[in-house]
């Protein structure tokens, strides 16, 4: 049989306020257990929430983000249940109102050798507080609280089942991830857990309408677990089907080590929530004044600059997806045209697509850390189109500027200095530097006169041999085209 | 001393013919010689450093009224040094690190804290039996009860042990255990008194207030009391105001709503007689009485019982035995260890009402409970304001009987939800209400309990109240009555 | 409509309560005396009726929650907070084994 995967995702984002969504507590990562953690973190007899602005407007950026509807008026509600690292016995969420309801996230993916531009739907996304960690290390056989973490804003971002396979769950992950780094309001540090990825995953026969039971997995912190995870946990549930089982809705772990995902025990008696609207708290009215006050303050969105790029520069709109995958790349990329110049838009879109990624790509970094600055790639576009070094002598020089950096603008001139790089163009040095090569190849020279046009591609390719690649190769074709048909 | 009002204290204060020492030391004293188990926990040497720092607050010049004040709280409130119990088990040796914000106003104005208030656990009653630190007696007669939740803070004005007390009113807590000690006290509009360190029964129904020997005082507590406060986010932006503005003025023209509803079978003769007489009194005074209807005032019991329960279940969710409170002794794994910890450390009544409340918030009943709650809340809310089309205050009885004997209902709670007819419907509309004494009554025992008259305001109408409760106790001087204790 | 056993057991459960069967029964008769109560409630017609959820919201014009700046206020009391736990060691509150 035939199967069709279905997944959906629900991404638990921190928002980067400095305190925490209900109390003045750091939210920073790292510190002493419960440190920080003040009396409404822990749930003292006789706290009160108070919301905090900073997460809120987060929460509207990214509703900005991605076409949402920023509700006028939602409501936080008590999720009620019982577990040490929920000090109240109920988590605040937003159950009936959230704040962001609806949306797309538009995203470039490779299928079959080819990409295309996905987009997947959003449900909600709404506003609710960390809980704190339980550590299992062995404190006299018990388990250790920590509520440092417990209260920390998160935005949770849901999406409608639209995904279909692991790949593409995968792309819309990193999109999701790159665009709330983007937006500045997640650090996006999946190892911290600041970016926590659950995917609801289920499996039905191609052409059949209803959907089958989903489980929910968890523990997917790394884009590379998050693929594995879901083409594992598909395998499970159709060789469970495939033997005449049936799947269970659960929420199951991953287990890295072991490859494998695993029922998690504790969330079995946990599923009548009893939510209400917290009495604590007032509806949560966001006026559009507000809205565009944030909307003023943004950066430029990713759709935003792709379309800016599309118009001001030319570029394709697969061009412009790649180069605003990520702000750092996306503002690299500005950076170079803006000194090299509108006309090397195309050329810089070309290097950073091909020699840039890749080299970051091979050496494991992060665009953000990208050891060439982009004046001085800048300075590299400009002297290939001025025809002081070619293309293929450019990918040398970048390379050295990469292994030697340096923070001089000109950086690009010295290497080609230093190494003496620069392209021959004066038609004296060629023409005698052509006629030995045409002295040395004279059966080439036979056959293009015979009228093997080709032959002349094995002459040039010998000249720029003899000038060590730096022969201008227009005007080493020309002197040969000239001395050939003379 | 102890018979004067915390008017009258506040002038001997401020001439110097008294210390606030001597004054803690007086107080201390009755309540070491007292019986009724109003107080929780005390602590002299902490009350008398608090009295001699009042003391130099009033050598300085112009001292706030309310400095070197006695003053005792409701053990609902948390305080730093003395415990914080709510009345339970789960909180027995609990001490906050922090003062509620009403605790830490009346602090500001210098006055001294004699101790905590005995009261029904969370809250939770209308008889004060419900304290895991034993009933409190009422002081008229130590067989009856005083009335609850703040059954301690009203024993402890009626026998004199303190001039001034906070309680807490969620669904009569102030107004009802008022009624039957024979004290005054105000529940406040809903969001006028902070809930900042209120151990929180019912969140949306939740309200302190003062409990004190005269309507003047309960205006002067009020002052420091009331105000917004931002670490209550149903705390109201509401102007401070001067609560004592309205004590002088005369009720001519008044018009006083008197709800058929609250007249009906079921309230006792002797209240009866006692609340007529009180509102002929004020026709006396020049006030004139419109019959008016509060249709829904019956249906007030269930709303509360749904509403209250569910926010409690939540609200108490957080006593588990991992960060404070009551931790079983053994248990076998973690959910045994929840399970024991909350079975142990709750009396049964919150234990009931935690169920009923998990029950209308459970899947499949939250819309016919809960939601339906909800809705009615909003008609009774909508009753009171076309009755206030028609009046400018309501009254009638606080409750349908003088107190009844300890013990009596202790094991019915439908009895004792019954006795809150009265009191419910304002608290759900969250109004301002008071109980002032009226009379008295001989309940079954044919011995003397106090009756008290229900005061009803509209939203932010409390000056106006205390004012009109003023008036009254001008010509009248039940108030002025004691126990013989 | 009244309430069953298992109803109770439930409700048991999910407040995190325990019950012997004496308590049980004894719940169940006491509960449906309280839902014969509530019970009063079902005859109201509420259609259209919005819920009240904050019972100021009829006088106080646009309801909205008021919101805190996004500034840290805190600091660290460990030591003060913790007087009251049970149990801890190492700053951690400790419990039963979680398991997961």
């Amino acid at each position: 049989m035939q199967w069709e995967v279905v997944i959906g995702f629900e991404t638990h984002a921190q928002l980067s306020t400095k305190s925490k969504i209900f109390s003045g507590s750091t939210t920073q990562f790292g510190a002493e257990p419960n440190t920080q953690a003040s009396p409404v973190d822990l749930a003292l007899p006789g706290v009160l929430p108070v919301l905090n602005r900073g997460a809120v407007e987060k929460a509207i950026q990214f509703g900005l983000a991605v076409n949402s509807t920023i509700a006028p008026m939602s409501v936080f509600a008590r999720k009620n249940y019982f577990y040490p690292d929920l000090p109240k016995g109920y988590q605040i969420s937003q159950f009936e109102l959230p704040v962001v309801q609806g949306g797309v996230v538009s995203f470039a993916m490779e299928r079959d050798g080819k990409t295309e531009i996905r987009s997947v739907q959003l449900t909600r996304a709404h506003l609710e507080e960390d809980a704190g960690k339980s550590l299992h290390e062995d404190y006299q056989g018990m388990s250790g609280i920590d509520l440092n973490r417990a209260g920390t804003p998160l935005l949770e971002i849901v999406t409608e089942p639209v995904m279909r396979s692991a790949a593409e769950a995968v792309a819309y992950a990193k999109a999701l991830h790159s665009l709330v780094t983007w937006l500045g309001i997640c650090d996006g540090n999946m190892q911290e857990g600041s970016f926590r990825c659950d995917a609801n995953v289920s499996v039905r026969p191609v052409g059949q309408v209803e959907f089958g039971t989903r489980c929910e997995i968890k523990n997917l912190n790394s884009f590379r677990f998050l693929e594995e995870a879901i083409n594992i946990e598909v395998r499970r549930q159709i060789e469970l089907i495939e033997d005449g089982g049936r799947v269970v809705q659960e929420t199951r772990l991953y287990d890295p080590d072991k490859k494998q995902t695993r029922s998690m025990r504790s969330k079995e008696d946990s599923q009548d929530y009893r939510y209400f609207p917290d009495p604590d708290l007032l509806p949560l009215v966001i006026s559009q004044e507000w809205i565009n006050r944030v909307k003023a303050d943004m950066p430029e969105l990713p759709a935003a600059m792709r379309s800016r790029f599309i118009e001001q520069f030319g570029l394709s709109e697969y061009d412009a997806m790649v180069l605003t995958q990520t702000k750092a790349s996306a503002n690299y990329f500005e950076a170079v045209v803006t000194h090299a110049g509108a006309a090397q838009a195309k050329p810089a879109a070309n290097w950073m697509m091909g020699d840039v990624a890749s080299t970051l790509n091979r050496e494991g970094m992060e665009m953000t850390a990208i050891p060439v600055k982009a004046e001085q790639l800048a300075l590299l576009l400009q002297r290939i189109a001025d025809g002081t070094i070619s293309n293929k002598i450019a990918k040398e020089v970048f390379a050295a500027m990469w292994q030697a950096p340096s923070a001089d603008v000109n950086l690009a001139d010295q290497v080609i200095e230093a190494k003496g790089l620069k392209q021959i163009s004066d038609p004296g040095a060629l023409a005698k530097i052509i006629d030995d090569v045409l002295a040395a190849n004279q059966k080439s020279v036979e056959e293009f006169r015979a009228g093997k046009e080709q032959a002349i591609n094995s002459l040039l390719g010998q000249a720029m041999k003899a000038t060590k690649g730096k022969g201008n190769p227009t005007e080493m074709k020309a002197l040969l085209l000239a001395k050939l048909n003379a | 001393m102890h018979t004067k009002t915390l008017t009258e204290i506040s002038a001997l204060l401020h001439s110097k013919q008294l210390s606030a020492t001597e004054l803690a030391q007086h107080y201390l004293n009755r309540i070491a010689a007292s019986d009724l188990n109003a107080f929780t926990h005390v602590d002299p040497a902490l009350t008398l450093a608090q009295a001699a720092h009042a003391d130099k607050l009033l050598a300085q010049p112009n001292p706030h009224a309310l400095a070197g004040i006695p003053i005792a709280h409701k053990d609902i409130f948390v305080t730093r040094g003395w415990r914080s119990t709510a009345g339970s088990k789960m909180l027995a040796n609990y001490t906050s690190p922090f003062d509620a914000t009403v605790v830490e106003q009346f602090n500001q104005a210098g006055m001294v804290t004699l101790g905590k208030l005995n009261c029904d656990e969370f809250a939770m009653g209308s008889a004060n039996e419900n304290s895991f630190f034993g009933a409190v007696k009422n002081p008229w007669d130590k067989r009856a009860v005083p009335g609850g939740s703040s059954g301690g803070s009203a024993a402890a004005i009626a026998a004199r042990l303190a001039p001034a007390a906070t309680a807490t009113d969620t669904g009569g807590s102030i107004r009802q255990p008022a009624s039957f000690c024979g004290v005054t006290g105000i529940k406040p509009t809903y969001g006028r008194v902070s809930r900042f360190g209120m151990i929180a029964f019912a969140s949306s129904l939740d309200q302190g207030g003062p409990i004190a020997q005269t309507a003047e005082d309960c205006a002067l507590l009020l002052n420091s009391m009331a105000g917004f406060d931002a670490r209550d986010s149903t705390s109201l932006e509401h102007p401070n105001e001067d609560f004592r503005r309205d004590l002088n003025t005369p009720l001519k023209g008044l018009r006083i709503g008197v709800p058929r509803e609250f007249f009906g079978a079921g309230l006792a003769t002797d209240v009866e007689q006692a609340v007529r007489a009180a509102l002929a009194k004020y026709e006396d005074l020049g006030a004139i009485l419109v019959d008016i209807s509060l249709p829904k005032t019956e249906l007030s019991i269930p709303v509360y019982y749904v509403i209250a329960p569910a926010e409690a279940s939540s609200n108490l969710s957080r006593f588990d035995g991992v960060r404070y409170g009551h931790r079983a002794a053994n248990y076998d794994g973690l959910t045994d260890m929840y399970k024991k910890s909350r079975t142990e450390g709750f009396g049964d009544e919150v234990k009931r009402r935690i169920l009923v409340g998990s029950y209308v918030l459970s899947h499949g009943y939250y819309d016919a409970y809960y939601l339906q709650a909800q809705k009615i809340r909003r008609l009774i809310a909508e009753d009171f304001q076309a009755a206030f089309k028609q009046c400018d205050v309501i009254m009638g009885p606080v409750a349908p009987t003088v107190a009844w004997d300890l013990g009596d209902k202790a094991d019915d709670p439908v009895a004792n939800y019954l006795a809150d007819i009265f009191t419910l419907s304002t608290s759900l509309a969250g109004l301002p209400g008071m109980s002032l004494p009226c009379g008295f009554g001989q309940g079954e025992k044919n011995s003397k309990r106090p009756v008290g008259l229900q005061l009803i305001g509209n939203y932010f109408s409390e000056a106006k109240l205390l004012g009109v409760a003023h008036q009254y106790q001008l010509a009248t001087a039940w108030h002025t009555q004691t126990p013989s204790v | 409509m009244s309430l069953k056993e298992t109803d109770v057991t439930r409700i048991a459960h999910l407040a995190h309560l325990e019950l012997n069967a004496e308590q049980t029964s004894k719940t169940l008769e006491q509960l449906n005396g309280i839902f014969a109560l509530v019970e009063k409630m079902q005859t109201i017609d509420t259609a259209g009726i919005e819920p009240l959820s904050h019972p100021f919201a009829l006088v106080v014009d646009h309801l909205a929650l008021r919101l805190r700046e996004d500034l840290v206020t805190e600091t660290n009391h460990r030591e003060a907070y913790q007087q009251s736990a049970p149990a801890t060691q190492d700053g951690l509150y400790l419990v039963p084994k979680v398991i997961e």
